[in-house]
């Protein structure tokens, strides 16, 4: 076990990014085995909260997965994220837990392809960083 | 025969002494507290030593109160007495609750502190960099001084806690209604929350509610308050949202918004995540740039929506 294989999780609405993710697996797009997706009703549910204890389970990254913009099937759930988001980002920095481990995109339904490249992208970006706690200023 | 009076201590750890004002806080009622208890240790009111408490008997005294957060090696040598000493431990107040103001502390670590208290602070002239030593030795002979930690933590990562008693400092009429139900025997489950209550200070709040929309986050000294709509929602940061009700709004009736210091609804899984998921969700935008904005106001996130309790928060710094 020399390299470090990153364990993210991915908190994505049932809407859109978690059918992409469906469509990702039925046109057998390959992507990174490093996410383990948790489906729910919507992007707005991924509670900052849910995102600090995932971090303390040890996970290296979160990935958040919502509508496009405008399509959120309970009309401002992802506006909700997107808002919690730019608030959590600053307030992970202070506790020592680089922002870059959490990231938020709009991936719907259609977009299989796109599912498969943000995981893979965002897999890679976390291997760079590092294990959390190793590279981060938090003991 | 008289009823055995109860025994109780109290001691103070890091912290400011507002608990040990609040529990004389309690007025007229302190003579009940005198008729049912003996005080055998309390640092501030009365003139028993460290000595006597250790010289005590192995839970001796029914009710040990605790307040302040675990600092120094004195104060985790005296909790792990009060523990011993005591059949019932309560930790009293945020501090010991939560960690409290002094926790912030952990933002950095020992060395960080002397490096800013002793020479970096603007008002510091220290050229010969003198700092505290746990051990110093002068003309008269050797003193002593406990050690500072790295780190604060709540006294229930260092003994085990019966009960909780929120607030910076908990309110009177709470710690009398503690004293009574102490005084009557009947006592909760181990590890309740007392003197508080399950539902969030905006129940208890007198302002006005409407529906929260907020374009600007204002410091309370920089807004003209009406003095009667929901303070959050003239874009004060209020945190009475995810704190637990019990104190009465006792900041909001001078106008001030709840900075915390009942802590988290027996639900809530992180305090400040909750304070942070509330806060930003009512932010009226839909404009990645414009969030970036409204949130940059808000500046110091972390140390705002953990004030009273930073060793409650899960991804530990």
């Amino acid at each position: 076990m020399s390299e470090f294989e990153p364990k993210i999780v991915g908190l994505v609405c049932q809407w859109c990014t978690y059918t992409g993710a469906d469509l990702a697996g039925t046109s057998r797009r390959k992507y990174a085995p490093n996410i383990r997706l948790v489906r729910m009703m919507c992007s707005g549910r991924a509670d900052p909260a849910f995102i600090l204890k995932v971090f303390e389970m040890g996970a290296d990254g979160v990935l958040i997965g919502g509508c496009h913009p405008g399509d959120c099937h309970y009309i401002e759930g992802n506006y909700k994220t997107l808002r919690r988001n730019s608030l959590l980002k600053p307030m992970l920095a202070q506790l020592g837990i680089e922002p870059e481990r959490v990231r938020l995109e709009w991936i719907s339904a259609s977009e299989g392809e796109r599912f498969a490249r943000v995981v893979d992208e965002f897999t890679e970006q976390i291997r760079k960083l590092g294990p959390i706690n190793s590279s981060s200023q938090a003991k | 025969m008289a009823k055995k009076k109860l025994k109780i201590a109290k001691y103070w750890a890091d912290c400011c002494g507002g608990c040990d004002v609040s529990l004389l806080d309690i007025d007229a009622k302190i003579l009940d507290l005198a008729k049912i208890a003996d005080i055998v240790f309390w640092p501030i009111a009365v003139d028993a030593k460290l000595k006597d408490l250790e010289a005590l008997k192995p839970g001796e005294i029914d009710v040990g109160f605790y307040n302040g957060a675990i600092h120094t090696s004195e104060h985790e040598h005296i909790a792990k007495i009060m523990r011993e000493k005591s059949k019932v431990l309560v930790a009293y107040g945020s501090c010991a609750q939560m960690g409290g103001i002094p926790s912030l502390a952990n933002f950095s670590d020992r060395k960080g502190l002397f490096e800013w208290v002793y020479h970096d602070g603007p008002s510091n002239e220290n050229p010969e960099r003198v700092e505290p030593k746990t051990r110093v030795k002068v003309k008269e002979g050797t003193l002593d001084l406990p050690e500072l930690f790295d780190k604060v933590r709540r006294l229930d990562e260092v003994v085990d806690v019966d009960y909780y008693l929120p607030g910076c400092p908990p309110h009177y009429k709470r710690v009398a209604e503690v004293i009574d139900v102490i005084a009557s025997g009947k006592l909760p489950p181990k590890g309740a929350v007392l003197g508080a209550k399950d539902k969030a200070l905006c129940e208890e709040c007198p302002r006005e509610r409407k529906e929260k929309k907020i374009k600007e986050f204002k410091r309370p000294q920089f807004a003209k308050d009406d003095g009667k709509t929901c303070l959050l929602e003239q874009g004060i940061l209020c945190m009475g949202i995810a704190t637990r009700g019990g104190c009465e709004a006792r900041c909001i009736n001078v106008n001030m918004p709840c900075r915390g210091c009942y802590g988290p609804p027996p639900e809530s899984i992180d305090y400040g995540a909750s304070v942070l998921s509330a806060v930003a969700s009512i932010i009226d935008s839909n404009d990645p740039e414009e969030i970036e904005k409204i949130v940059g106001q808000i500046i110091d996130p972390a140390g705002t929506f953990y004030r009273f309790g930073l060793p409650q928060q899960r991804v530990r710094t």
